[in-house]
């Protein structure tokens, strides 16, 4: 006894179901509608990332000099090579997933293993990576002096070159101690102290007359402001406040926190999304062992994590742009 | 699978021309970072210089190749590809206008204003 009726009258017209009309599978096209929505949240942090640059136009931090570590080269200035390093590694890694998806449309299992096993291995090393930035860009390099609105204030020498505060910084006698929780006011506690307190570095200041102290002001070749030594002793005993070595989410010794800030969020956002990959891209590489894949006589799953994968390198693509290169 | 069409050979030889673009348009955004030619540098097109302009059409160069090469765009139906990509470029487009045009706002206000922010 049928419940319901079998016949329409829209058999064979257009409307009348069965059409797949964009000819993707369920979980491929879901896969793009994800990765649509995902795109448009990374663009939402880029676009924040453009705001807060047009905000501080003439004082963002120049990539070039922030950015400028090299693994075991130490003291070599060697400004955006890891980066283009660490870009090459993803987009490899991309080229050899997409190896893997097209040895998966001819269901050859050996060589989707091996072409996975080499975009782990990829994104593994991108990580790292970006992990060793992470570390390099909290530490910092030189240090500088906070003024009261905020700004920072770095040291050049007579070349122009700048120098590190440890260089030059004169040692007082200090007998202040890092507050912990268990003194002074309950709950109030520091992460850590700088190196030098002010009078350390403005003593050391006072006592090298070649030194010359660098505003985040940009001049219009795109060069950051040098002031005279009168005007930059002057500043120094008026307005600074505090030294900052390295840079966290409240202060930066590289200019702005607020570059710092994005700077964590938006490639700790992304990493977020590599590591992701990496885990999802081990699960399938597990399966396509295990022969899964083989026996479901379709790798359609190797192709879906491929979108997700290809989309990871799509976002740095961006990124690499608008924090190292523009 | 709706596309096993392409033989094997064509199909990996496409891979590595794409993966032959990306690496020289990379070198090439890298070494025009590090020398930053004045000329460029100098030229200024809508409020910005036209270095900026040739890093953006470059890395916009990029990720067509990532998208139609490697996610397989190109193979996907029409409707496909205008739902996922018009959607994007124009939400992002509205996006980066509001955004910038704010940005640029903020900083006349900061740079023209009575208030000093440099102290």
């Amino acid at each position: 006894m049928d419940a319901t009726a079998v016949t329409t009258g829209t058999e064979g017209k257009i409307w009348g179901g069965d059409n797949e009309p964009l000819k993707a599978s369920y979980g491929k096209m879901m896969m793009w509608f994800f990765i649509l929505s995902d795109a448009l949240t990374f663009s939402g942090f880029l676009a924040a990332y453009g705001f807060s640059r047009f905000k501080f136009v003439n004082q963002w931090p120049i990539a070039d000099e922030v950015f400028t570590h090299f693994p075991f080269l130490h003291g070599v200035d060697a400004p955006m090579y890891y980066v283009a390093l660490m870009t090459f590694i993803l987009i490899f890694s991309s080229v050899t997933m997409v190896l893997a998806v097209d040895a998966g449309h001819h269901m050859k299992k050996n060589k989707v293993i091996w072409y996975m096993f080499f975009t782990i291995i990829g994104g593994v090393i991108f990580v790292g990576s970006q992990a060793w930035e992470w570390s390099n860009f909290i530490s910092g390099e030189f240090g500088a002096v906070e003024t009261k609105g905020g700004k920072i204030l770095q040291f050049v020498n007579a070349e122009g070159e700048q120098v590190a505060i440890e260089s030059f910084a004169a040692s007082l006698p200090n007998d202040r101690t890092r507050l912990t929780r268990n003194e002074a006011l309950w709950y109030e506690s520091e992460s850590s102290m700088p190196d030098y307190d002010l009078a350390e570095v403005v003593e050391g200041f006072k006592a090298n007359p070649d030194l010359l102290i660098r505003t985040q002001i940009l001049t219009e070749s795109g060069e950051k402001t040098i002031l005279s030594r009168e005007a930059s002793l002057a500043k120094l005993e008026s307005d600074a406040v505090g030294v900052v070595q390295g840079a966290n989410l409240v202060h930066n010794e590289y200019g702005p926190p607020l570059f710092a800030d994005f700077f964590f969020f938006i490639t700790g956002f992304h990493g977020f999304h590599v590591f992701s990959g990496v885990i999802i891209n081990i699960i399938i590489f597990i399966n396509v062992i295990l022969g899964t894949y083989e026996r479901r006589g379709s790798y359609e799953m190797v192709e879906k994590v491929g979108l997700y994968w290809h989309f990871v390198d799509l976002v740095w693509v961006f990124v690499f742009t608008f924090f190292y290169l523009v | 699978m709706a596309h096993e069409t392409s033989n094997h050979g064509s199909a990996t030889k496409r891979i590595w021309t794409v993966f032959a673009i990306l690496s020289v348009v990379t070198i090439v955004e890298v070494f025009l970072g590090i020398v930053r030619p004045e000329f460029l540098v100098e030229t200024h097109l809508f409020r910005m210089h036209l270095l900026n302009w040739v890093f953006i059409v470059l890395t916009l160069y990029k990720a067509y190749y990532i998208t139609w090469a490697f996610m397989h765009m190109e193979q996907e139906t029409k409707g496909l590809r205008r739902a996922v990509v018009w959607t994007g470029i124009f939400l992002v487009c509205y996006l980066i206008f509001i955004l910038l045009t704010e940005g640029d706002y903020i900083f006349d206000v900061y740079h023209d204003g009575y208030i000093s922010w440099d102290f």
